[in-house]
């Protein structure tokens, strides 16, 4: 099992903050626009350097979403941001119809997603939306798994022209990936190579596989991880290949079982290899108040559910 | 354009109208043909556009429109004078209005960009979302000194949307004065009356409230009226706040049996009721 250092703990939203602070710095045409969660959303350098091109729209996520879609066909490269949920389910038909169909070049971050949200409770824990941003056409769906990977992703969706929902979230979590990465959309990153398992981890629950993947070692196990940080477009070659090796599959996600990357890689196998699968996430029930990792021990979002679920699926080989 | 010019254009698109919605059985007729002279005194008199043509001879369309006034269409469901008018004013083929509404079109059901329809923005139909994007255009323009103006038609009862007054807040919030809305005031939607479904109550003083500076067009179905109401709009620009014309018109205007009643909101005539429509329009332009 490779080795990874823990250099430092922050939170994702701050690589959020960190990259469109570059940004900021280099391309004219990025504004933000924030519903009323500048803080939260770690904007405060950006703005602090680019007045002119922050724009508050108060609480009022639906027009914020046309107001990005304006400024989109226009030229620019608007980044909307707020909590994931709100920048998902509350504005649905809004980035359906004005961006995605529209085929506008909007930029939807989001933070505070899934369970690691934390004590706000359900209402704001969205484990929905990776489901719905992946139903939609034209749509790309970014859930990188640290501070480093929110930060390269952040800047690297600037480049690309076309909607995208970049999610990340709250608690601070290690930071395990290189700081001088390039980020490339759709392209998976193999954590680990291994010959028994595949893991295939995306946001938050990638530290968890690899943990997960220390815990394997010591039984023998040896487990390939791939870090899915693009949902959408789905890394097909490198799922096919990892899975033709492996021969079974765990995927591991803060979200719904259903709908996001366990059932994304399920239709790809199902369609071409049908290979065992386990998935980890939350099974059809919404969240509650509580510690993140309390959470995440509770609802089975960690890395001993990884290990229970590997070893449930190299049974079923 | 002189006002009869205008107003022959407006007889053509009227016929378009009724013949696009005719052909494919399908469409909203009422408030398309209510909001014609509105739209057409836009692209014929009131907006500068960019005239370059392409080698087709058609308008060249640049999305961007940086130096040339914008013009979004929220209600999407009038389409049928959308496409009318941008195929009159040059931005593609007259006869392509045959295919409105039929499979493999670029003249979808609602307004979309998705087929690259030369002269379309932004997507629209889902109500609520038209006022948003200008909002954006509008404060793009100011981002970029483009002194051009961006106008926003929305329906009356589209204002029962919530969306259109998150907008209608933001708008006024950020000084957006480039900005001209235009509300066609017809008093009926889809289900009845406007003040029976769900009452709108004073437009006038709600948007007064906000933050807004208003134009009463009493009649949107008099072309000289429309003309002078886009020039008492222009003049009140540029003072920090936004604009809004309240256009009172008629629901199906210029086709008797259509008029005054939602009923005609998006019903489709039948042969013998398109030949009593097309005898109440002359032809101006040629048929497409």
């Amino acid at each position: 099992m490779k080795k990874y250092t823990v250099t430092d703990k922050k939170d994702t939203r701050s690589g959020f903050g960190a990259g469109i602070a570059e940004l900021g710095r280099s391309n004219p045409k990025v504004i933000a626009l924030c519903a009323d969660l500048v803080a939260s959303l770690k904007l405060d350098t950006f703005i602090k350097e680019n007045p002119d091109r922050f724009i508050q729209v108060g609480i009022a996520e639906a027009n914020m979403i046309g107001v990005s879609a304006g400024l989109a066909l226009s030229g620019y490269i608007p980044y909307a941001t707020t909590f994931a949920n709100f920048g998902s389910g509350r504005v649905y038909d809004q980035i359906r119809q004005s961006v995605a169909y529209s085929g506008t070049n909007v930029k939807i971050c989001v933070s505070h997603a899934g369970l690691t949200l934390g004590e706000d409770g359900a209402t704001h824990q969205i484990l929905e939306d990776l489901a719905m941003m992946r139903a939609m056409p034209e749509m790309t769906v970014i859930n990188p798994c640290d501070y480093n990977q929110t930060k390269a992703a952040t800047i690297a969706i600037a480049d690309y022209d076309g909607p995208v929902y970049l999610r990340f979230g709250r608690p601070v979590m290690p930071i395990f990936t290189a700081d001088d990465q390039k980020f490339e959309i759709g392209k998976a990153w193999t954590v680990n190579e291994g010959k028994d398992v595949s893991i295939f981890a995306t946001g938050h629950l990638v530290w968890e596989a690899i943990l997960a993947g220390e815990m394997l070692e010591k039984e023998g196990i040896d487990a390939e991880i791939i870090n899915i940080h693009t949902i959408k477009p789905l890394d097909n070659e490198a799922i096919l290949k990892s899975a033709s090796k492996t021969r079974c599959v765990v995927t591991a996600e803060e979200h719904q079982l259903n709908g996001g990357l366990g059932d994304a890689v399920c239709q790809l196998l199902s369609r071409n290899i049908p290979t065992p699968v386990e998935m980890v996430g939350v099974n059809n029930s919404f969240g509650e108040s509580g510690v993140p990792a309390q959470l995440m021990e509770k609802y089975g979002l960690n890395a001993k559910s990884i290990v229970e679920s590997v070893k449930k699926v190299i049974g079923r080989k | 354009m002189e006002i009869q010019d205008l107003k022959n254009v407006g007889a053509q698109v009227r016929r378009d109208i009724v013949r696009q919605v005719h052909s494919s059985q399908s469409g909203h007729p009422g408030g398309s043909l209510g909001c014609t002279d509105m739209v057409v005194a836009l692209y014929f008199n009131e907006m500068k556009i960019n005239e370059n043509r392409n080698a087709e001879g058609f308008l060249e369309f640049v999305r961007e429109g940086i130096g040339e006034d914008l013009f979004f269409l929220s209600n999407g469901h009038i389409s049928p004078l959308f496409y009318s008018v941008l195929a009159r004013r040059g931005y593609f083929p007259v006869s392509e209005m045959s295919t409105f509404r039929k499979i493999n079109s670029r003249l979808q059901g609602h307004p979309a960009t998705h087929e690259h329809l030369p002269g379309i923005r932004v997507a629209s139909g889902s109500l609520g979302q038209g006022l948003s994007v200008g909002c954006g255009a509008a404060y793009a323009k100011k981002l970029r000194k483009d002194d051009r103006f961006v106008y926003v038609m929305m329906g009356d009862g589209e204002q029962q949307e919530g969306q259109v007054w998150e907008a209608v807040q933001f708008a006024p919030h950020h000084k957006l004065d480039n900005l001209i809305a235009i509300i066609d005031w017809n008093g009926q939607q889809i289900d009845g009356p406007t003040e029976k479904v769900m009452n709108n109550l004073d437009l006038k003083a709600k948007y007064h409230a906000f933050g807004w500076d208003t134009v009463d067009l009493d009649n949107g179905n008099n072309m000289e009226h429309v003309v002078e109401s886009l020039k008492q709009a222009k003049e009140k620009t540029g003072k920090g706040k936004p604009v809004v014309i309240l256009m009172r018109t008629g629901m199906g205007y210029g086709v008797d049996y259509m008029m005054g009643t939602h009923k005609w909101h998006g019903a489709a005539p039948n042969d013998d009721q398109l030949l009593v429509a097309l005898n109440q329009l002359p032809v101006t332009l040629g048929d497409y």
